[in-house]
């Protein structure tokens, strides 16, 4: 078994070589995972706790918070985005930042629907008499 | 500016910011330093983020266009313990259960590079064993709701559109931890058995495996946040 120190090494004899240390693995103390860890249990509590406050603007901005704090977390640190290189980062996370069109679309188209629905569903008008 | 071409190519070799990304592009060879199943289980990621989203921003569509009221989640999904109704209690024990699984599978990758094999494929038995017990809670949820009614064009709390859209959502996810944790067992086996020694003690499967399953409890963040809590 190698220790962390012959790791370490290792990583920074390919590092010498011109290759980054990251092709050669995550090498991250494991205390830092600990932690991680306890931060994802804290900010699930909270947002489970949100569910006491009542529908209002500060649940659903508390819960929306918490919601990107453990996504945040866990592609950064569990995932080890945050030791990669710009070039994988802004691959891997651009894409996905177009959904956000996507997701102003469809709530637009959603808000659309739900009017014509209560248009349509609602008791017709009457018809005005004609006047003489 | 660096003036002899020895000291201008060491410098490129490590940009910073903007202009890593520029050289990395733009070098006429591979542009993701990093093993290439690692690239491409990413690559596989962002398109699952796709999948996932479409199922979340559909779901937000029929919620924003329903005219009926939506079942609240925190009465519909609540369990009695101890004679009270707690709201979401068997939701809030299987995030734990998931983010224990992370955090098992976090240490597994480290093990794995110290080449601690013994550790490793015990930590990521202990992964998909927590992985197994989430589709476990997640079978107990839904013949709970189908026993109650909750069927994917009609259910007795409200809008039709809650089956569907939770079958659906929770059902594919579901999916991915069940293969998660037989990909977690196979590699854990293949740790065991010492297979990356014999090519040359690299383990970087299982940080790939590792990536897979840290998406899958990523995905359950936007669920619990979205589906459960909104």
């Amino acid at each position: 078994m190698a220790t962390v120190e012959e790791v370490h090494e290792a990583a920074e004899l390919h590092a010498q070589e011109g290759e980054p240390a990251a092709a050669h693995g995550q090498q991250h103390p494991i205390r830092i995972y600990f932690w991680i860890w306890g931060l994802l249990f804290l900010f699930s509590a909270f947002s489970y706790l949100t569910d006491f406050i009542g529908d209002s603007m500060l649940r659903w901005g508390l819960i929306l918070l918490f919601m990107f704090l453990k996504a945040g977390f866990i592609v950064a640190i569990f995932m080890h985005m945050a030791w990669e290189r710009l070039a994988l980062i802004y691959a891997v996370l651009g894409p996905p930042l177009v959904l956000l069109f996507l997701i102003g679309l469809m709530a637009v188209e959603g808000d659309y629907t739900l009017l014509t629905r209560i248009d349509f569903f609602s008791e017709p008008p009457p018809i005005a008499a004609p006047e003489h | 500016m660096p003036q002899d071409g020895v000291s201008a190519i060491a410098q490129d070799q490590t940009p910073e910011g903007w202009r890593s990304i520029v050289s990395d592009w733009s070098a006429d060879k591979q542009t993701f330093h990093v093993p290439w199943g690692k690239a491409m289980m990413w690559i596989f990621l962002v398109s699952d983020t796709f999948i996932f989203s479409c199922f979340l921003v559909s779901y937000m569509n029929v919620r924003i266009s329903t005219t009926v009221p939506w079942p609240n989640a925190s009465e519909v999904f609540a369990l009695q313990a101890f004679g009270v109704d707690v709201p979401l209690l068997l939701i809030a024990i299987m995030t734990f259960v998931l983010i224990t699984s992370s955090g098992t599978m976090a240490m597994a990758v480290n093990f794995g590079y110290r080449r601690d094999r013994a550790r490793t494929t015990a930590l990521m038995l202990f992964t998909a064993g927590f992985g197994a017990v989430f589709v476990g809670m997640q079978a107990f949820e839904w013949t709970k709701l189908i026993l109650e009614g909750v069927r994917p064009w009609e259910n007795p709390f409200g809008a039709e559109q809650f089956g569907a859209s939770f079958f659906m959502i929770t059902g594919f996810h579901g999916m991915h931890v069940s293969v998660g944790v037989i990909y977690l067992v196979i590699v854990a086996m293949k740790v065991l058995r010492g297979d990356y020694e014999r090519a040359g003690g690299n383990y970087e499967i299982v940080e790939i495996a590792g990536l897979y399953w840290h998406f899958v409890d990523l995905v359950w963040v936007f669920i619990f946040a979205f589906f459960y809590l909104w």
